[in-house]
């Protein structure tokens, strides 16, 4: 925000900073007002972290796509027992990403608690190759979802320790895209195996698995679990952590609470794309076989987005693109509900819908980054993660009450007057933290 | 460095192989079944019997598996004819054949059809979402569809069923979460309401029954096409099949009284409002079917592993047990 171009250099655009992690760390080398801003670098392990995520990716989303289907069509069991299993879904990952952030940070190990995330559900997914019936499915799916809990706190906190933090939420953007990656590509490999073997339920599992084994094994073999050097002669309390010095009054900090609550104020008002894409059909924009695909169209909007979303949150601030990327839900929440049918409209609000992804999911893990203090950052990025879900899951129970009580276009334009309210409110509570975490 | 990432490559190399031989064996094997004579024996046909006879998915492995097919009543269990059509839920009525079918595909589709006596399609349309019941009208004129509709990612929430009644042509669908939910003379607005299984009244064009779920209930709802409502007629009575002389509702009863858990058949006599509990303790899914006005007939599934299936037959009479009336078959519908 505060930042201005002071000079180009060899193409490399060269900025007065003010340092970027300024939030609770008061020992960083790098507090000058005029330091220079390095070039950007990507360090691998963020690359081989995102090949994890693509894997993982690819393997969870191929068989979410086909689970429906398996469920009711193959097994025959009734679609009650799908609304179950699907409750169970949300609820799990919630509960335990705390739980597995504050792990990481007490033992200083993120990588094996992120290992033990991966592996729960690579294991659950040996369980689909053997299961048939209703708890077990349930059991697996459970699993499934715990392990995606577990693995998520411990792995941002992995990149934000690898990231310049000059380049956080680019390098989150950068992470993201391969993630994302995954999960377009997993749907569309789950199709065209059914489409080669009618009922090849048991080789999408299969070929699942083996994606799962891959992420897994990426994981293990070639992402060292040590913080990099640069980062721990920034941090030296990281080593030096006991238990005793353990306060959830650190997650309270000025900038840290207040980016909690207004995530979970802007996550209230999230709709959730499940309810863009009613929209989208009850306005019959789109041929209905086409809607499996909106879910891949998203994710490829946001894939696109991840890094250039990324790199302008490292310009111009990330409490801005975060905030746009509130605004660009918004329009979307507007075109789907407005009158405007056809190809366009539904392109238009995917593209949208990709871009608050881009612009809230990496920018939120880079700005806790920033705001949290290193021996927190495990506990501080998985309770970011739960105020988001549960704040979400709250939003797309709320809509659905509305949506039956006032019918679909009053709900929206309910919700959106609501959520430009609350990203007005969000630009007011966030003004002093924007300031302390400027760049 | 270097040899962790010899051995990744290695793992990679194995996994990646393991899966493709599985998938290889597999689309072999599919195949090979595909083209595989029939395990049960079969003829074909280019119209319905003439006589009265009842329709069917086949389930019978090798070649025509997933078809509709028919067989006659005096001997159900005998020769059955594939009509050429692959359907997951199929019903009919003399002049009309109701067909909901998967398409494999990027993305998997599902389409409903409609055919007439002489298997010529009449209709066609995309439906939102998995198969899962299906009627036609006694005089063949209305089509109800119900279709599962499911989140498509782990982040998208919730499930619904989604309940539509049309004209054999396609050409109008009304959706019956449109329809008012009345109990009791007073509207029920609730927000997660889901309605599924519709029966038509034999001989009343404009009335139908169907389940209506909201909140942990489950209520036997009566439906009226000229009014769009749709009013609680009983509690705990899901997914109902009216008898040929309109005077009994046979349905799934939960076992635990709540939405999960297993269900068993059951009827309910309308005059009385009593319930009788029938002699059938396996899961029941499939939409129960009446093969006269004593005796019920229903799907359940060979094994665990799903695929395959047999129809029984039940005697609503106390004491009865079930039998089995047609082997590899599923979603009977009765034409007399």
């Amino acid at each position: 925000m505060h930042r201005l171009p002071a000079a180009e250099q060899d193409g490399q655009p060269l900025y007065i900073s003010i340092s970027d992690r300024k939030g609770g760390r008061q020992d960083q080398p790098t507090t000058g007002p005029a330091a220079v801003r390095p070039a950007f670098r990507l360090s691998p392990v963020i690359i081989w972290l995102g090949l994890v995520s693509m894997m993982t990716d690819i393997s969870s989303e191929s068989v979410a796509a086909v689970l429906p289907l398996y469920i009711t069509g193959y097994l025959g069991l009734t679609t009650i027992a799908f609304g179950v299993i699907d409750g169970i879904n949300q609820g799990a990952s919630a509960i335990v990403r705390i739980g597995a952030g504050w792990v990481s940070d007490r033992t200083g190990h993120p990588k094996y608690v992120a290992v033990a995330g991966y592996g729960l559900s690579m294991l659950a997914r040996i369980g689909f190759l053997a299961a048939g019936g209703f708890w077990a499915i349930a059991g697996i799916v459970t699993g499934d979802r715990i392990g995606k809990g577990i693995r998520t706190a411990p792995r941002d906190a992995l990149i934000s320790a690898e990231a310049q933090p000059e380049y956080l939420a680019r390098s989150f953007g950068v992470h993201r895209m391969l993630d994302n990656i995954g999960a377009a590509a997993g749907p569309l490999i789950a199709f065209l195996v059914l489409t080669l073997i009618p009922n090849g339920f048991s080789t999408v599992f299969g070929v699942s698995l083996a994606f799962a084994v891959i992420g897994v094994a990426v994981l293990l073999l070639v992402v060292p679990d040590r913080i990099s050097p640069a980062r721990r002669e920034r941090s030296t309390s990281r080593r030096a952590f006991r238990w005793s010095q353990f306060r959830w009054s650190r997650l309270t900090e000025p900038g840290l609470g207040r980016l909690m609550f207004t995530a979970g104020l802007l996550g209230a008002l999230t709709i959730g794309d499940g309810f863009i894409y009613l929209l989208l059909r009850d306005r019959e924009s789109f041929g209905i076989q086409w809607f499996p695909l909106l879910f891949v169209g998203t994710n490829a909007a946001f894939l696109m987005f991840a890094v250039p979303v990324g790199r302008m949150a490292d310009r111009w601030g990330r409490i801005p693109v975060f905030l746009a990327g509130h605004v660009s839900l918004l329009a979307c929440c507007l075109l789907a509900g407005l009158p405007f049918t056809g190809t366009v409209a539904t392109a238009g609000c995917l593209l949208l819908l990709g871009l608050f992804y881009a612009a809230t999911d990496g920018v939120l893990a880079a700005l806790v980054s920033q705001l949290a203090r290193p021996e927190n950052l495990g506990t501080a990025l998985g309770t970011a993660q739960t105020v988001v879900a549960v704040s979400r899951m709250a939003a797309a129970s709320g809509f659905g009450v509305l949506w039956y009580a006032t019918g679909p276009g009053t709900a929206v334009a309910i919700v959106s007057g609501l959520l430009a309210a609350a990203v007005a409110v969000a630009a007011t509570l966030l003004r002093r933290t924007a300031l302390v975490a400027a760049p | 460095m270097r040899k962790r990432l010899l051995l990744l490559l290695a793992v990679v190399v194995a996994t990646l192989t393991a899966a493709g031989a599985q998938a290889y064996t597999a689309f072999q094997q599919s195949n090979a079944s595909q083209a595989a004579a029939p395990e049960v024996e079969v003829a074909f046909a280019g119209a319905l019997p003439a006589a009265p006879f009842v329709i069917f998915r086949n389930t019978a492995e090798g070649h025509g598996f997933g078809q509709a097919a028919t067989a006659s009543l005096a001997e159900p269990n005998g020769q059955r004819t594939l009509l050429g059509t692959s359907c997951d839920r199929v019903y009919a009525a003399r002049n009309l054949i109701s067909c909901l079918s998967t398409k494999n595909g990027i993305p998997t589709t599902f389409e409903a059809a409609t055919y007439n006596g002489s298997l010529q399609q009449q209709a066609g349309w995309a439906l939102g979402g998995i198969p899962n019941r299906t009627r036609v009208s006694t005089d063949g004129s209305l089509v109800a569809t119900t279709v599962f509709v499911a989140g498509h990612s782990y982040a998208s929430s919730g499930f619904s069923t989604q309940t539509v009644i049309s004209p054999a042509d396609g050409s109008a669908h009304t959706n019956l979460e449109d329809y008012s939910l009345i109990d009791n003379g007073a509207r029920i607005k609730a927000s997660d309401r889901n309605i599924w299984g519709v029966t038509f009244s034999p001989g009343k064009p404009n009335e139908f029954y169907a389940t209506a779920s909201s909140q942990g209930n489950i209520w036997l709802v009566h439906g009226d096409i000229t009014a769009r409502t749709l009013s609680v007629a009983a509690t705990g009575v899901e997914c109902p099949s009216i008898s040929p002389d309109g005077q009994r509702i046979a349905f799934k009863k939960s076992t635990s009284g709540t939405l999960a858990g297993s269900r068993e058949p059951a009827v309910l006599d309308l005059a009385t409002g009593n319930v009788t509990v029938l002699g059938e303790r396996r899961d029941l899914d499939d939409q129960i079917e009446w093969l006269d006005n004593a005796t019920i007939l229903y799907g359940i599934p060979r094994n665990d592993a799903g695929k395959d299936s047999d129809v029984w037959s039940l005697s609503i009479a106390a004491d009865a047990a079930p039998q089995l009336f047609i082997e590899h078959a599923w979603s009977p519908a009765v034409v007399r």
